[in-house]
C-alpha cells in the first residue's frame, strides 16, 4: 500500500468532498456578513446561515433558535460551564461531571472550581467505562445547578445513558449538559426526548470544517441563559459575539445533513469493520484486551491495550498507519490516559493501548493491511519486551521490585 | 516529532537482541525503570579478563529507548569495564540526537550499563569471599 492509512477519524474527518463543494461560492461570491441586515450580500449570507442551522436543530430534534455557532466543541463546553454557572450562580453552587469528560470539560470545571469557588464533584466511572447512575443520583445534592456527562467518549467510545441522566436531572430541575462531539452523525439524537438542556457539538468530528462548532441551548421547559465568555456585538442571541463563519457554518450543515442521511448505512459498514479489525487483533495476538464496553459504544471505535509494548513504540513500527495511543510518550502530559486509568487499567496497560478509529472512507482492505501490521509491530516489539519474556517464564510482573525513576 | 535517522536505523534494526545466561557468574544483568512508566529496560553483559565479549538487550519502551539500548549494547561489546563506566547518557543523546522529552531513555540506558557493571562486580566480589 503506498499511501498511508487514516485510522485516526476520532481525532479528526477530512471534510467531505460534497461539503467541500457546498462551502467554496461562501469563500469568494456570497461573502458578506450575515450581521449586514441592510444589503443583498448580508441576506444571502444569513440565509445560509439560518439553512445550516436548520440542518444542525433537525439533527437533534431542537429548533433553529435553540443552536447557536461557536469556534468548535471546546468553546460550546467553555460556555455550557461558565456561562450557566455565570448566569445562575445564585441558584446553585455545585457542578457533577466526569473524570473521563474531555480536557475542556475539565478544565474548565476546574477553573471554576479554583477560581470562582464552585464546588464540582468529578464522578469516577464503572470498569466498562459508564457512569452509576446510583452513584449520581447520591452525589445530586440540593445546590446541584448542572449535571455535564459526555455522550460519547472519545478515547474509548462508550456511550452514556443520556436519556437516564436527563430524566434525573429533570426530576431535581438540574440543568444537563452534554459534550456530543463524538457523537453526532453517528448515533441518533434527541434533545426532547433526552432531557438534555445543553449539547455541544463540532464542525470538523464530522467531515465538516475545523474551527466551527454549535451548542444547542435550550428554549422551552426551561428556558437556559448563558453570561456570554465573548463579548462584543451580540451576535448568536447575544451568547456568542463575533462575525459568523459563514463558509464553515454552510459546511458544518451539509456535513450535518449528509451524516444523518447515511447514518445506518455507515453504522452498519464501520461497526463491521471494527468487528473485523478486532476480531483479527484478538485472535492472532495473545495478552490482548479490548477497554470500555463493547456493548454501548461507537461504530466504527475500538480501544485495544497490547500487553508487554509499550504505545509509542508500537506506532513507530506502523509508520505510515495513524492511529492514537494512551501511552504517555504520545501525549503532551506525559502521563498516559487518565481515562483508561478511570476503568481501573494499570499505567502499563495504559501505555500499551491504540486507538482505532474507522470512518466514511476507510476501506476493508485498508483494515486488513492494519490488521497484518499490527501483528508484524507486536510481536516484533514482544521480541524485543523483556516484560513478555518474563511473563512466558512464569514470573508475575506485580511481584517484581522495578526502579522507578 | 520526526525521529532521528540513526534512532529509526536501532529501532528498525535493533543490534544484539536477546539474553543471555542470567546466572552465569561472569554475565552481568541490569534492569531499570519500571512497567508503569512505559519503560523497562534489560541489559546484560558477558565479561572475560576485564572485558566485555558480549552484550545483549531487550527493551520495553518507546522507539528512543529501543535505540539507545541497543546503541549500547553496540558500544559496550570490546570495551574494558573500566571504558564501560564512562559511556555517558549525553554520548547517547548526541549520538542518537535525542529530542529534550527523550532524555531519560539515554539516562536509563547509561543506568543500565552501570546496573549491568555492578551486577558482575557484585559476582565476582561473591566468588573472592
Amino acid at each position: 500500500m503506498s499511501k498511508a492509512v487514516y485510522m485516526d477519524y476520532l481525532a479528526t474527518t477530512p471534510v467531505d468532498p460534497r461539503v467541500m463543494e457546498a462551502m467554496v461560492p461562501f469563500f469568494t461570491s456570497v461573502y458578506g456578513n450575515a450581521a449586514s441586515r441592510n444589503h443583498q450580500f448580508g441576506w444571502e449570507a444569513e440565509e445560509a446561515v439560518e439553512n445550516a442551522r436548520k440542518s444542525i436543530a433537525d439533527a437533534i430534534g431542537a429548533k433553529p433558535s435553540e443552536i447557536i455557532f461557536t469556534s468548535g466543541a471546546t468553546e460550546s463546553n467553555n460556555l455550557s460551564l461558565a456561562g450557566l454557572w455565570e448566569m445562575y450562580k445564585e441558584k446553585g453552587n455545585h457542578i457533577v461531571t466526569l473524570v473521563t469528560e474531555h480536557k475542556c470539560v475539565l478544565d474548565t470545571a476546574e477553573y471554576l472550581q479554583r477560581e470562582k469557588g464552585v464546588d464540582v464533584t468529578f464522578l469516577t466511572v464503572k470498569e466498562d467505562g459508564l457512569i452509576d447512575l446510583d452513584e449520581l443520583k447520591s452525589a445530586l445534592r440540593d445546590d446541584t445547578l448542572l449535571v455535564s456527562v459526555m455522550f460519547a467518549n472519545n478515547e474509548i467510545g462508550v456511550l452514556q445513558p443520556i436519556a437516564e441522566i436527563g430524566k434525573l436531572c429533570k426530576e431535581r430541575g438540574i440543568f444537563f449538559h452534554t459534550d456530543a462531539a463524538q457523537a453526532l452523525g453517528k448515533v441518533p439524537i434527541n434533545v426532547e426526548e433526552l432531557g438534555v438542556d445543553l449539547l455541544s457539538m463540532s464542525g470538523h468530528k464530522v467531515y465538516g470544517p475545523k474551527g466551527i462548532g454549535a451548542l444547542y441551548v435550550r428554549k422551552r421547559k426551561p428556558r437556559v441563559k448563558l453570561k456570554p465568555i465573548i463579548h462584543g456585538g451580540g451576535h448568536e442571541r447575544g451568547m456568542r459575539s463575533g462575525t459568523l463563519n459563514v463558509p464553515a457554518i454552510v459546511g458544518f450543515g451539509k456535513a450535518v445533513e449528509i451524516a444523518i442521511d447515511e447514518m445506518e448505512g455507515e453504522t452498519k459498514r464501520a461497526s463491521k469493520l471494527r468487528d473485523r479489525l478486532e476480531q483479527a487483533l484478538l485472535k492472532e495476538l495473545d495478552y490482548t484486551q479490548v477497554n470500555g464496553s463493547v456493548e454501548n459504544r461507537l461504530p466504527g471505535l475500538s480501544n485495544i491495550s497490547f500487553a508487554y509494548v509499550e504505545g509509542e513504540g508500537l506506532m513507530m513500527a506502523i509508520p505510515d498507519i495513524a492511529v492514537s495511543s494512551g501511552s504517555a510518550c504520545t501525549s503532551a502530559s506525559l502521563e498516559p490516559s487518565y481515562v483508561l486509568k478511570a476503568l481501573g487499567l494499570s499505567d502499563e496497560l495504559a501505555h500499551s493501548s491504540i486507538r482505532f478509529g474507522i470512518g466514511r472512507f476507510t476501506t476493508e482492505k485498508e483494515v486488513d493491511y492494519v490488521v497484518q501490521s499490527m501483528i508484524k509491530g507486536v510481536r516484533k516489539l514482544r521480541e524485543l519486551s523483556p516484560l513478555y519474556e518474563m511473563v512466558l517464564d512464569g514470573i508475575d510482573l506485580s511481584t517484581v521490585t522495578w526502579q522507578h525513576h | 516529532m520526526a525521529y532521528s535517522d540513526k534512532v529509526l536505523d536501532h529501532y528498525n534494526n535493533p543490534r544484539n537482541v536477546g539474553s543471555l545466561d542470567k546466572d552465569a557468574n561472569n554475565v552481568g544483568t541490569g534492569i531499570v525503570g519500571a512497567p508503569e512508566c512505559g519503560d523497562v529496560m534489560k541489559l546484560q553483559i558477558q565479561v572475560e579478563e576485564d572485558r566485555i565479549v558480549d552484550a545483549k538487550f531487550k527493551t520495553y519502551g518507546c522507539g528512543s529507548a529501543i535505540a539507545s539500548s541497543s546503541l549500547a549494547t553496540e558500544w559496550l561489546k570490546g570495551k574494558t569495564v573500566d571504558e564501560a563506566l564512562e559511556i555517558k547518557n549525553t554520548d547517547i543523546v548526541d549520538e542518537l540526537q535525542l529530542p529534550p522529552v527523550k532524555i531519560h531513555c539515554s539516562v536509563l540506558a547509561e543506568d543500565a550499563i552501570r546496573a549491568a557493571l555492578q551486577d558482575v562486580k557484585d559476582k565476582a566480589d561473591k566468588e573472592e569471599e
